[in-house]
């Protein structure tokens, strides 16, 4: 009997020792911490995510204390902007700059939408789909829709519906984990406010993206010459829209051949109002060209008269 | 004398941790993607480890007396995890521009094997207290000769060679090592 006891206690008794020795030096060597760093951490939600760049959340409170006008309030993804606002507040700064992220999917190929090559059978997550033949879709960017995002995700904000993952904005808090989990890289951070977005990544080139999705971006370019503010762009055969620029006018969104231009802004009747405003601008400028033209033949042929 | 230069270069070439007894192969190959993070992770654990040994080697001296040596690993890594954290506290208030430089690695070399390995070794090798403590201290300046090595040339092998594309990444790091390994093995039979 005493083979067991004698052990059991001794271990015990280490222990002890130990936890008494930790707790008296917690103690002698406490630290008379900055007020603001123990006000700060207890604002920020202590997921030491690393999202903001340091090494959890006590060493940004440190950054925070340390240099307040060097460190922007706004790092922090996972608290948004309640949380800049809480730390703005034992500051004594102002919150403006943060604006609320979300991020993006870039596809709308569902199962109507794109074409299927084959059924996938195999491993149900979207890396291991990606290794056989890019995915069951035809199109070899869309969203391989076996949700290694949603799995990603801890805070339940994206979810695959009809084969494609869709982000529920008002969950999201853009810690980005989705982004690095799509082996297509297909999920991007964007403004909260950026309500169009191009809803495709497809670089392939027009006939073929056509072929492949209903949805599809074909890079014809429309939207890049409707645009009257330089806010979007076709590049590498897919459009893309510069929130910074984007004044959310939704004429891209009308004048798009496929409609792979989603808009969370406009009704559908505020569309038509819009595509007939549009309509209507286009005729006018189409007859300013057009006495354009006949004016500068006229003149001309008046100058080669005067020569003769 | 010539005992204790034998224990350090013994425990610096022949019997290097990372490279001949393949201990602490973790931070070996996780800390050492730049020299300086490598050179902090070394000494951290130098020091660490001479410490370590200080304090279980009494230990193992009590639980003989009691004969119930075979608890040596459970109280061990009890003892160094309190140990680490006791360090780390005083660091903290007293030495903050090593807490710094430290701060971040300590944390990791709670529960390293090379830590605890070194510890069991000088026991098994029947080590006095000094010797033990030469030996910790071999061990550690092994474990931050080869972690400089293999940050040295870790930082070549991204800045300057064309590596294949499947090779990037941890194949070419842990053939690197391998290689190392391969080579530190020409030390063996130095000393019998």
């Amino acid at each position: 009997m005493s083979q067991i006891i004698i052990p059991v206690v001794l271990v015990v008794v280490v222990g002890l020792i130990a936890s008494i020795i930790l707790a008296a030096a917690s103690k002698v060597f406490f630290i008379q911490e900055d007020p603001k760093f123990i006000l700060m951490r207890a604002e920020l939600p202590g997921a030491n995510c690393g999202g903001c760049g340091y090494a959890g959340c006590d060493d940004y409170a440190h950054a925070l204390v340390e240099d307040p006008d060097g460190v922007p309030i706004t790092k922090c993804a996972v608290g948004g902007p309640a949380c800049a606002e809480k730390l703005a507040e034992i500051l004594g700064k102002s919150a403006d700059g943060m604006e609320k992220n979300v991020a993006y999917v870039m596809c709308n190929g569902t199962t109507n939408n794109a074409q299927k090559l084959f059924d996938y059978a195999d491993i149900p997550t979207c890396k291991a789909a990606k290794q056989l033949f890019g995915g069951s879709k035809a199109c070899p960017n869309g969203c391989l829709g076996l949700g290694d995002c949603e799995a990603a995700c801890d805070f339940d904000a994206i979810h695959v519906i009809k084969g494609v993952a869709l982000v529920n904005r008002d969950k999201c808090v853009s810690c980005s984990a989705c982004v690095k989990a799509c082996p297509n890289n297909l999920i991007k951070i964007v403004p909260d406010k950026a309500k169009i977005a191009v809803r495709c990544h497809n670089s392939e080139k027009g006939a073929d993206a056509r072929k492949h999705c209903s949805v599809a971006c074909i890079g014809c370019g429309m939207c890049q010459r409707t645009c009257k503010f330089d806010a979007i762009h076709v590049e590498n055969n897919v459009a893309s829209i510069d929130p910074a620029k984007c004044k959310m006018c939704g004429m891209c969104v009308v004048k798009c051949p496929t409609g792979a231009i989603q808009d969370m802004l406009h009704t559908k009747e505020q569309l038509e109002k819009v595509k007939t405003t549009l309509a209507a601008m286009e005729a006018k400028e189409a007859e300013k060209r057009k006495k354009a033209a006949l004016e500068a033949a006229a003149a001309k042929k008046a100058a080669a008269e005067a020569a003769k | 004398m010539a005992k204790y230069v034998i224990i350090i270069i013994s425990m610096v070439l022949v019997n290097n941790y990372p490279l001949a007894q393949f201990l602490g192969i973790c931070p070996f190959l996780g800390v050492s993607k730049d020299s300086e993070s490598a050179t902090g992770m070394g000494i951290a654990v130098t020091f660490v480890m001479v410490l370590a040994t200080a304090v279980t080697w009494p230990i193992q001296q009590l639980l003989n007396s009691k004969g119930i040596g075979y608890l040596q690993t459970v109280v061990f890594i009890l003892v160094i995890a309190s140990l680490v954290q006791l360090i780390e506290m005083f660091m903290k208030k007293n030495m903050v521009g090593l807490y710094k430089s430290l701060g971040v690695f300590l944390p990791l070399i709670t529960t390293n094997c090379a830590v605890l390995g070194v510890c069991i070794s000088n026991i098994d090798s029947g080590y006095n207290y000094l010797q033990s403590l030469f030996n910790a201290f071999g061990a550690g300046l092994g474990f931050l000769f080869a972690m400089i090595l293999m940050a040295g040339v870790r930082s070549k092998l991204v800045d300057q060679s064309r590596i294949p594309k499947s090779w990037q990444g941890v194949p070419i790091v842990l053939l690197t090592a391998a290689i190392m390994a391969l080579s530190f093995m020409g030390f063996g039979g130095m000393f019998s």
